[in-house]
């Protein structure tokens, strides 16, 4: 933060506008947020309930959904994934121009969901790809996806653009290539991408109760 | 040596009145060229490239593509273009040449002839070839 809040304040009643490069980078770029125009279940009927006027998700700034992954920046994972769409929702999201953020929407992009015993079923697709937000249901309310969009737009607001927590195209040593999954005898080979799952366990100050809390 | 200034410079308020036109020109330069500039500079210092393997590949709906994009096709589609302009970019041809056909000079009447013979050869080969049959 460049500018002190109370300061930005003072400063915007006095009719001085100040901001950092890098504030306002995040601020057009959570705005301009290009979905990806693909859908995968009944999930898929939601986010389009969800990009029509009653929902209107154009008020986020998101409603050019794109037919190709180059001129996308999100990806709503809006369903069900077999392990046969698997590879294909991989290779997708490798194509997508940086950087992008993935939305795993409902019970089955999650783990499965109902369908999580099926043979053919992907239990959860963060077992390949990062997944920035998550939104249970089955399926989630039109309601469910605006607010995990306004989650992500949080979250775009909150990153640096250098030091710890940067963009991963902006590392160096950054993952840029995620290993498009192969259809093995009985199941995808490798079964997750080792380097994105399992997902890091919580930190261990949030999950430890207060000390305080019992007095 | 002496020269008028008016004859090697021109009139001065002749030629500041091209001024205008080149600062005009110039703003319309500046305003393609500078978010070409801008969205360069921006990409540099925010976006740097990272290409791999699959970024880089055919985008195929996700699907690897297979087989070669460079198929030829077959291009019959001159013998539909040989018979229209038979028979419709001549009748076109035709209506002026009826029209004003009494008042025309036997030389005009001979190339016009021409044309149509040129023409009819078209339909004759055509029909050679069997393009009129319907199979």
């Amino acid at each position: 933060m460049a500018v002190e809040p109370k300061l930005n304040i003072e400063l915007g009643k006095q009719g001085v506008f100040v901001t950092s490069f890098n504030e306002l980078y995040n601020w057009g770029r959570k705005n301009s947020v290009w979905p990806m125009q693909f859908g995968l279940a009944c999930c898929a009927i939601e986010m389009i309930a969800t990009t029509m006027a009653r929902y209107d998700l154009a008020r986020f700034g998101a409603e050019v959904f794109r037919p190709s992954p180059r001129q996308a920046d999100l990806m709503i994972i809006s369903g069900t994934v077999t392990k046969k769409m698997a590879p294909q929702v991989v290779r997708l999201y490798n194509q997508m121009a940086e950087p992008r953020y993935v939305i795993a929407m409902g019970a089955c992009a999650i783990s499965g969901g109902p369908f999580k015993q099926g043979y053919n079923v992907l239990k959860g697709i963060d077992r390949y790809i990062p997944v920035d937000v998550h939104i249970p249901g089955c399926p989630p309310r039109p309601e469910a996806l605006l607010h995990g969009f306004m989650e992500l737009q949080k979250r775009i607001a909150a990153q640096p653009l250098t030091g710890e927590g940067r963009p991963r195209h902006l590392d160096e040593e950054g993952m840029a290539e995620f290993p498009v999954p192969v259809q093995g005898a009985h199941d995808l080979e490798p079964s997750a991408n080792k380097l994105v799952w399992p997902l890091p366990a919580p930190p261990v100050a949030e999950a430890a109760p207060k000390t305080g809390a019992e007095g | 040596m002496y020269f008028k200034k008016e004859v090697i410079f021109g009139n001065p308020m002749v030629s500041t009145s091209y001024l205008p036109l080149l600062v005009l020109f110039l703003a319309a330069l500046g305003f393609g060229l500078a978010p070409l500039g801008l969205a360069w500079l921006w990409a540099h210092l925010v976006s740097p490239p990272k290409p791999n393997r699959i970024k880089n590949a055919i985008y195929e709906c996700g699907l690897e593509s297979r087989g070669d994009a460079w198929v030829q096709f077959r291009s019959a589609y001159y013998l539909y273009a040989i018979i229209f302009l038979i028979f419709d970019v001549e009748a076109i041809f035709l209506l002026p040449f009826a029209v004003a056909f009494t008042g025309l000079t036997a030389g005009a009447c001979l190339s016009m002839l021409i044309f149509v013979l040129l023409l009819v050869e078209g339909l004759v080969w055509a029909w050679a070839k069997g393009v009129l049959t319907w199979s």
